[in-house]
């Protein structure tokens, strides 16, 4: 078995209001200097092989129109 | 008319949708019915609603996983042969996953749930759910959703706005959550297919405030007739 990590991610230039939220709640937390947070999601998974990543990662775990993802086999 | 609405694990409106079927045909006898999201037969029925709630618990994104559902498969088959497929909310959500439907919804801009009443302006457009309504009429509809930033990129959103598959728009200043030209609500090429974020299954009684959603539930049956 191999372990996967892929990372999924809002696509550039598409507003991430998650991100927002969070990059809004920094100075009142007393952070400073901080800017363009992003929030995505990681999804940690075991296979057989990376044969099928691709195309779980196009119909399933992201969606191509908004979304990037990164496999990172390990 | 004989509706059918989907009913996954999840969904929260498809009694209001169901009813909604009933009270605008009143003559079917009520023969309109929920389909459990494991059935595949859709015969004897002449319309789909895939309704609005938060199928599967919206896991990974909203619609995501309901779009697997082996009715859904049933779904795309009905749809495929020109049958009138509605998608409300959580429904609108499931066909753009699906592919059904062009683009896809986001969180809201401000994060925020969003819930109250507000208007819709009908598009230019041929869809059947929309013989009932002239271009530019106004509907009062319930907007309620936490995922309704509708959004495709550009080359995309020119081709839904140039074929006339924009079905509905947030009245001027009432745009509640981003959505890109202030769409509500698109078709697909054919017309035979529409996803809108806000509520006409809730606006179809005089007791809730406005009956404007039975227009759109009586669309395909005027058109059928």
């Amino acid at each position: 078995m191999i372990t996967a990590t892929i990372l999924i991610r809002p696509k550039e230039g598409i507003l991430d209001a998650q991100g927002k939220a969070v990059e809004g709640a920094l100075p009142a937390l007393g952070f400073s200097g901080i800017e363009h947070v992003r929030v995505g999601r990681i999804v940690e998974l075991h296979a057989e092989n990376a044969d099928q990543l691709e195309e779980l990662c196009e119909k399933l775990l992201a969606n191509p129109l908004i979304e990037d993802y990164e496999i990172e086999i390990s | 008319m004989n509706w059918g609405v989907l009913q996954f694990p999840g969904s929260c409106d498809e009694r209001d949708a169901l009813n909604a079927c009933r009270v605008a045909d009143r003559s079917s006898g009520g023969t309109s019915r929920l389909v459990w999201h494991e059935e595949t037969d859709l015969s004897g029925l002449d319309g789909i609603v895939v309704p609005g709630g938060f199928s599967y618990g919206d896991y990974l994104r909203a619609g995501a996983i309901a779009r697997f559902a082996p009715a859904m498969e049933a779904v795309a088959d009905f749809a495929a042969a020109g049958r009138p497929v509605l998608g409300i909310c959580n429904g609108f959500q499931v066909l753009c996953e699906s592919g059904l439907l062009p683009g896809a919804l986001l969180t809201n801009e401000g994060m925020r749930f969003i819930c109250r009443q507000g208007d819709l302006v009908a598009g230019e457009s041929d869809s059947p759910f929309l013989s009932e309504m002239s271009p530019g009429e106004v509907i009062s509809v319930p907007f309620k959703h936490q995922s309704g930033r509708f959004f495709a990129p550009p080359e995309m959103l020119e081709r839904i706005e140039a074929n006339g598959q924009v079905a509905f728009r947030y009245a001027e200043d009432q745009n509640p959550n981003g959505s890109l030209g202030d769409i509500a609500g698109v078709t697909n090429e054919a017309g035979n297919v529409l996803g809108l974020m806000p509520h006409p299954e809730h606006a179809v009684e005089a007791f809730a405030g406005s009956t404007d959603g039975l227009k759109i539930f009586r669309g395909p049956a005027g058109v059928a007739a």
